[in-house]
């Protein structure tokens, strides 16, 4: 006998048709982009796996790989420990909780690619507070125009100032709500700063720095608008990241077939690496 | 292990206490004894929290002194002070085992590992959490966390005190009693000073031998559980402890062991002491029983409260409670009362004014 109520799949009609247009269409769009060539007038030739082999052998795309992970690495690796160390110094109560907050949240309300042309002004040799500081001041050659690792630097320590405070504030909200008896427990237990970090702190936080970790890896292997902004992918290739390849591709060469392509190992790539890195981190909680 | 003196403590979270009002704590003149089982009683508010982190140096005071033995900790942290503090919701090291919290507090002190190990072998099987020794201890229940955190103050043989904020506030009712008569056996068995603070009048008489009882930062009475019952010394312990509490009755005194209530003469325990302010009599309802004389009474109410009944009865404008084992008359019935006159005592403005009476 069956006892399903059928009418059910009614009510999830309306999210579905949500989905199917804001999420499905488009992703199937590119599917549909990705084998196949066209020239345009609607004419498609069936390609197969073409572009993705093509893609995935390429030495530039590869590169642009390559970069993208170690830009994300080192951003995690600065702004996830500055970011808990800087909630750590936070204070808890008092009037300095909201100016703090406050200060910590402003980066991240500037528009993206004003960030990008802020920091572009800010340092040109020329004019830039920070190129005039460093060529004439300290006199350390630093052009970004010029030089791949002042270039590398500068996006890093953009990307640093822009997003830290995601991290400081996600942190935070992990520190203020340990109650106090913890604290005191450490004391008469007679923990030291260390351990107070290493046994109540930092397991406290673990839950919301698995987001910040999420979030930021998310964003910085998805980052477009800043570094393209800053430097526009150069000197030459050097600070070419993913998504930066992707739209040179995509709309500098026109190749649709290839960047639906590339646009789909992206998307694949960045969803096993957010889906392995989550498992790992919440595999203890569910034993 | 360590006798416990707190000399003329005062404290106030204020950085300028001016009146009475602004400090939490007036005046506390207290010895604990060593090795006895102490509770610290009295509603939310009353500063029994506060004189215990005072204990434990998680506070400093304002004003006064407090001593281990003869040596003054005032300004010792509390990891100094070797004292034990359990506290109102467990608290775990969630990533550490059973043992390594255990361990915890002996490791930070440098006790060499063959040591931790029978000390930790020791508690465990007091606790009765040996089976549970290398459990991570974010997974136990929350009686079982309680006992952990119990444990790690249990487990310093150097603690001169352990003391206890509301231990029991997250732990399921039927668990509560278990959890209770095993601190009083450990308390049997380790011979350590213990305080317990608690707002519940049953948790307190069944734990301490002595237990404190506070209103509004100031001590009001110090005696066991049978001396609380039989004689509080101020109405507020009177209404505090025993369920329900003591009646407490307006009254004119009339000289020598007499005096009126409603315009009815009562007997008292003892002659009253002093002049002026305002009196008030008191009678625990145990002790108020319906007779076939003595002062007329209506009856408002009946309640069943299982082995007995507890009556009220209107007399003038006062309600007199009363407990009676036997048959309960029924409601508006007369009836009359009388009150057992050593057990009927006059308070002066809130404070004890009879004199016991010599048997």
């Amino acid at each position: 006998m069956k006892t399903e109520y059928q009418k059910a799949w009614f009510f999830v009609l309306p999210v579905l048709i949500l989905v199917a247009f804001n999420a499905l269409m488009p992703i199937m769009t590119v599917v549909n982009y990705s084998v196949q060539e066209t020239f345009g007038d609607n004419l498609f030739f069936w390609q197969g796996l073409d572009w993705f082999e093509q893609i995935l052998r390429s030495d530039r795309f590869q590169a642009a790989l390559g970069r993208q992970f170690l830009f994300t690495a080192i951003i995690l690796a600065i702004e996830v420990p500055l970011g808990v160390v800087i909630a750590l110094s936070m204070p808890r109560k008092g009037i300095w909780v909201p100016v703090c907050l406050v200060l910590m949240a402003l980066p991240m309300l500037i528009p993206w690619n004003v960030v990008g042309a802020m920091w572009n002004i800010f340092t040109l040799p020329s004019i830039g507070l920070l190129g005039y500081f460093m060529n004439d001041v300290l006199g350390v050659n630093y052009d970004m125009t010029q030089s791949p690792f002042a270039a590398w630097a500068t996006v890093i320590v953009m990307d640093v100032w822009h997003w830290t405070s995601l991290v400081v504030l996600l942190a935070y909200a992990g520190l203020v709500s340990i109650p106090d008896a913890y604290y005191q427990a450490a004391k008469i237990d007679g923990a030291s700063p260390w351990s107070v970090f290493r046994y109540i702190q930092l397991p406290k936080m673990k839950t919301v720095l698995t987001i910040a970790i999420l979030l930021r890896f998310m964003d910085s292997f998805n980052i477009y608008t800043e570094p393209f902004v800053l430097t526009g992918g150069g000197p030459g290739n050097s600070t070419t990241l993913l998504s930066i390849d992707l739209v040179k591709i995509a709309l500098g060469q026109f190749d649709l077939g290839p960047a639906a392509a590339m646009s789909l190992i992206y998307f694949a790539i960045t969803l096993l690496v957010s889906w392995l890195f989550y498992t790992l981190m919440t595999k203890d909680d569910q034993s | 292990m360590a006798r416990i003196t707190l000399s003329d403590l005062k404290h106030s979270y204020f950085p300028n206490p001016q009146t009475p009002e602004d400090y939490a704590l007036k005046d506390i003149d207290l010895s604990w004894r060593d090795g006895g089982a102490y509770a610290l009683l009295g509603p939310s508010g009353c500063g029994k929290s506060t004189l215990l982190n005072i204990i434990s140096g998680l506070l400093v005071p304002s004003e006064g002194r407090i001593l281990f033995d003869e040596t003054d900790v005032t300004d010792l942290p509390p990891d100094q002070r070797n004292i034990a503090q359990v506290f109102q919701f467990p608290v775990i090291y969630d990533t550490m085992t059973v043992r390594q919290n255990l361990e915890f507090p002996l490791k930070n002190r440098g006790v060499d590992a063959k040591r931790r190990a029978e000390r930790v072998s020791e508690i465990a099987d007091m606790l009765e959490v040996t089976d549970m020794l290398d459990v991570r201890a974010s997974n136990l229940s929350p009686d079982n966390k309680q006992k952990i955190s119990m444990g790690r103050g249990l487990v310093r043989d150097d603690v001169n005190v352990v003391m206890f904020d509301e231990p029991l506030t997250v732990i399921d009712p039927h668990l509560k009693w278990k959890l209770r008569s095993k601190l009083k056996e450990l308390h049997q068995r380790v011979k350590v000073t213990m305080i317990y603070v608690t707002h519940d009048q049953t948790e307190a008489l069944t734990f301490a031998d002595q237990v404190v009882v506070m209103q509004e930062g100031e001590i009001v009475q110090i005696g066991s559980p049978v001396e609380l019952f039989e004689r509080p010394e101020h109405t507020f312990v009177g209404h505090f402890i025993g369920s329900p509490g003591m009646n407490i009755l307006p009254c004119e005194a009339r000289g020598g062991d007499r005096a009126a209530f409603e315009g009815h003469e009562v007997t008292l325990e003892g002659p009253l002491k002093g002049q002026g302010g305002q009196t008030t009599l008191g009678v625990r309802p145990e002790f108020v029983s319906l007779s076939q004389s003595g002062i007329p009474a209506q009856v408002v109410k009946v309640a069943d409260i299982g082995r007995h009944f507890v009556i009220n009865a209107q007399v003038g404008n006062s309600v007199v409670k009363a407990i009676t084992g036997g048959e309960a008359p029924a409601q508006g019935a007369t009836v009359h009362l009388s009150f057992q006159p050593d057990q009927t005592r006059i308070y002066r403005d809130g404070r004890i004014a009879t004199e016991r009476r010599i048997a």
